[in-house]
């Protein structure tokens, strides 16, 4: 029965890396970048969600919208300003004002909200569910989290598989120029991957929050850094990959931590991404992308 | 298509070749990509000091013999004998070393370099002295540079690119960017160099110079050269063994006037003509 | 080759002279007291980034592959420096040489990390690489936080559980205790020590870049297939490369741990690898001269900011999103040279271009 509790944490905290994940991968797929800031959106979700619900008083459901409208706004804004006019810049010049924006976004924190710990409130606030006679106890926001992560994932393949804007970002990511060509205008279809993906990361940071509810300029950081790894272990801009990528490094890291070691589970997390990578050098669902001579 | 013009296999190798090894000879070379097979029975025999063509229609598969031939590759099937001497195992490095350079049809200098070090890097396994020598800074660290320099710049002077050498790579003009390849190749030191549309690009006077070239290269260093082409006046000037290849396969061999007057080749390259 | 050959080396040599130059001016204001106590708290901190940047930038730079784990390196080298000065320390009396020693072996043991990290990895490409070396960084960090070691008579003793496990003997000393860190680390670094490792660094770096082996590292940055095919050896190279930088790194990172009395391993994560590579990107890729001035600059801007007190990250994180922008976008620098025209040439043609100049 521990073994299935785990494995229920594991899925749960697996899922909000996936949420965090699809944002990275979708902005990678699209603009070829990796955005640093994208953890620091997740923060910023968090932060906007505790606003509206502690000093605002507002009810669960706007609090997640508006932090959505926040975040989206943001993420649109810092791909303008910052990311934008470095398009034909070398990537790592793009990947040095990623970082920059990621300083910029923590520090604004920092002065607007103060260096102390804000306690979440759980926006779910559900009685949590018993089973086997209360021998296995599934937490709402646990139940909640899958259940958006599984929404997310089937509504993100819809759309990108479906619809009109959906096929211009595969056309984007595929080939930029040829997709200009067609008509397609690209700077608007990269903000649109933004957007979507800066929702996505405030959904997450307020699911983030819900479950370990501690707030903190630095909280969007190691998740950031964790949902990256689950992207990448699952293929970076696959979004499948980047759904099964993030539950299997969630549930690897709560296995870790109560199997192996408590202390060690970042490094059992991070060694398996790298064995993964050695033998699959693309990760899980990643294509292999051969060099024409 | 599968109809293959009845030649001996030597048939096309110089006279003057005929009593040594041959610098190199494919057997039954094949490669598949996939279960499509891009290659296939691939037979070639070149002379010590042979220039000899491959021809054909786009996408024949004549760019993938070269990457066959250097292990960018590695063939399905097949031996791949060079100086007598099997290839397999090799990697493209290793089989540099065994004595075969080439260039590339989408060229690829190491651009951020000067001309003079690009064609220093294809010194490099010539130089005799150890990464902690030339940390050290030890004699034979400036001996080796020494040599080096000047080498480079007499294979420069091939193409009279010395007064270039200080420039970057990446800014010469196209044509100069082809030479360079060139002299980047030959200053590996082969028995067997690859050029792979050493005249893409290039106008007319400037093609009759580089055909000039390739024999004086020929000559002065008594090497073996294979080229892939689609300018003819090249080929059918300077090639004394031609290989035509179409859908992967040999469809006919032999010398100039042999390719121009075959109707195998003729077929592959302007179609049947119809009945009646 | 009597003219180019001398303008790499008059570069080289002009790196060496500026840093023994800023070397005796800092000595001098120091010996007349002209420098703030925390400025004089920074300069071995500072030689240690300086090294770090160089080190960093041959394997960015040079042998373009994407490091964010070079803090990592750092980290092993500083905590094998630490564990090795202070269990030499009756062995061993002169401060010197104990310093140099621990510098010695915390580079050794951070080459044979990267020896580990990069025979694996490094036939990995672009942003895969990125990843490892980052996931790297953090295993590190995140052993060192359980690693326990201890030093009586009997000699070493590790534990991975806590320190009573490590069973000292009476006399015995804890030289890292888990999430604490390495307490008790005897002060050995100095100005000169760091002034001296920074010259290394450089004389390493530059000597590499400057011969056979550093073209070689270059051609497979500019063309892999084309290295190949003349012949280089693409897994020895890069590994030459990345086993440079790893041991340089190391040994800035023994330098570093021995100018503070207590060092976490928090000092060595992700974020300080980000700061290093910050100082490659905006000293120029390739640059060395660049990664000397950025390092120092960037190390010491923050403690000039502190006018702008709460502020001072804040103005930090903008300063480095305009320098990016500044740098690489077309219109941003008309624009900024309009309004300020005297800016016009200061700028670095290409701060962050792959493969700039190299012989800087």
């Amino acid at each position: 029965m521990t073994f299935l509790s785990y494995l229920i944490n594991g899925i749960s905290l697996g899922s909000v890396y996936a949420i965090i994940a699809l944002g990275y991968t979708m902005v990678y797929g699209i603009a070829k970048m990796l955005n640093f800031a994208h953890g620091d959106v997740i923060m910023v979700g968090g932060y906007i969600a505790f606003c509206a619900t502690s000093y605002l008083g507002l009810p669960s459901i706007a609090a997640v919208l508006l932090s959505m409208a926040v975040c989206t706004v943001l993420g649109v804004t810092i791909e303008g300003l910052a990311y934008r006019p470095l398009r034909s810049a070398p990537s790592l010049a793009v990947l040095i004002t990623a970082i920059g924006v990621s300083y910029f976004l923590q520090n604004a924190a920092l002065l607007i909200w103060g260096s102390a710990p804000k306690s979440f409130p759980s926006l779910v606030g559900l009685e949590p569910l018993r089973l086997f006679d209360g021998q296995l106890v599934i937490t709402s926001e646990a139940v909640v989290t899958v259940i958006a992560c599984i929404v997310i994932m089937v509504a993100l393949t819809l759309f990108t598989g479906e619809t009109k804007m959906g096929k211009a970002m595969r056309a984007v990511s595929e080939d930029k120029g040829a997709a200009q060509l067609m008509g397609i205008n690209v700077n608007h279809t990269i903000s649109i991957t933004f957007a979507i993906g800066s929702a996505l990361a405030a959904i997450a940071g307020v699911l983030l929050c819900s479950a370990y509810p501690v707030l903190l300029p630095t909280t969007g950081s190691m998740p950031g850094i964790k949902a990256f790894t689950a992207a990448v272990f699952g293929g970076i801009g696959s979004i499948p990959g980047a759904m099964i990528g993030g539950i299997l490094l969630g549930i690897i890291e709560i296995f870790g931590k109560a199997y192996i070691s408590t202390q060690l589970s970042d490094a059992i997390v991070f060694s398996v991404l790298i064995i993964v990578l050695l033998v699959k050098p693309t990760g899980l669902l990643g294509k292999a992308v051969n060099e024409k001579v | 298509m599968s109809k293959m013009v009845p030649l001996p296999t030597n048939s096309i190798i110089p006279e003057r070749d005929l009593d040594k090894i041959p610098v190199l000879e494919t057997r039954h070379l094949g490669i598949d990509f996939g279960g499509l097979t891009a290659v296939d029975e691939f037979n070639l025999t070149i002379g010590r000091t042979e220039i000899a063509g491959l021809i054909g229609p786009n996408g024949a598969g004549k760019t993938t013999v070269f990457n066959l031939l250097t292990k960018v590759y590695q063939p399905t099937r097949g031996t791949i004998l060079l100086d007598g001497k099997e290839t397999s195992g090799m990697n493209t490095a290793q089989v540099n070393h065994a004595g075969i350079a080439r260039t590339f049809q989408n060229i690829r200098l190491f651009s951020s370099l000067t001309v003079e070090e690009n064609v220093k890097i294809g010194l490099h396994n010539q130089l005799r002295y150890s990464t902690l020598s030339g940390l050290l800074r030890l004699p034979s660290y400036w001996r080796e540079e020494k040599i080096a320099h000047e080498r480079a710049l007499e294979l420069l002077s091939i193409f009279h690119m010395e007064n270039l050498a200080d420039h970057r790579a990446g800014s010469l003009p196209y044509g100069a960017q082809r030479r360079l390849e060139i002299v980047r190749a030959l200053a590996t030191n082969p028995c067997l160099l690859l050029l792979d549309e050493p005249a893409a690009g290039m106008n007319p006077s400037e093609t009759a110079e580089l055909m000039e070239n390739i024999i004086k290269i020929r000559d002065t260093f008594q090497i073996a050269i294979m080229l892939i082409e689609h300018d003819m006046n090249l080929v059918m000037g300077i090639c004394e063994g031609i290989c035509v290849l179409n859908y992967g396969r040999i469809i006919a061999k032999g010398t100039a006037d042999e390719i121009k007057r075959n109707p195998v080749v003729i077929e592959a390259y302007l179609g049947k003509k119809k009945e009646g | 080759m009597a003219k180019r050959l001398s303008k790499a080396s008059l570069n080289g040599f002009l790196n060496y002279g500026l840093v023994i130059l800023a070397f005796l001016v800092v000595e001098m204001m120091r010996s007349s007291g002209q420098i703030s106590n925390s400025l004089n708290g920074q300069l071995v901190p500072i030689c240690a980034y300086v090294c770090m940047a160089v080190s960093l930038n041959l394997t960015v730079g040079v042998l373009g592959e994407l490091s964010l784990g070079h803090a990592g390196f750092m980290g092993v080298g500083a905590f094998s420096g630490v564990v090795a000065a202070v269990s030499l320390t009756n062995i061993i009396p002169s401060n010197g040489l104990r310093l140099l020693l621990s510098i010695l072996i915390g580079g050794l043991l951070a080459g044979a990390a990267g020896f580990l990290v990069g025979v694996p990895v490094l036939r990995l490409r672009g942003d895969y690489l990125a990843i490892v070396t980052l996931a790297f960084g953090e295993i590190i960090k995140n052993i060192v936080n359980c690693l326990y070691i201890g030093v009586d008579s009997a000699g070493l003793h590790v534990s991975m559980t806590n320190s009573t496990a490590l069973g000292l003997a009476e006399g015995g000393k804890v030289i890292m205790n888990g999430p604490m860190g390495a307490t008790g680390v005897p002060k050995l670094s100095s100005f000169t020590a760091g002034f001296l490792l920074v010259l290394f660094t450089l004389f390493i770096v530059q000597n590499l870049v400057q011969s056979r082996a550093g073209r070689a590292i270059m051609a497979i940055r500019d063309n892999r297939i084309a290295a190949e095919s003349v012949g280089i050896g693409i897994t020895r190279y890069k590994l030459t490369a990345f086993i440079t930088s790893a041991m340089l790194a190391g040994m800035s990172g023994a330098l570093f741990a021995m100018n503070y009395s207590t060092i976490v391993a928090k000092k060595f994560d992700f974020n300080t690898s980000i700061l290093v590579l910050v100082f490659v990107v905006l000293g120029g890729m390739g640059n060395i001269r660049g990664s000397i001035i950025a390092a120092t600059v960037l190390t010491i801007l923050p403690e000039m900011l502190r006018a702008f007190s709460d502020y001072r990250m804040l103005v930090y994180a903008i300063v480095l999103i305009v320098i990016m922008l500044a740098t690489n976008n077309q219109k941003f620098r008309s624009l900024l040279s309009r309004a300020l025209p005297h800016l016009r040439e200061g700028l670095p043609a290409h701060a962050a271009g792959k493969g700039g100049s190299t012989h800087e």
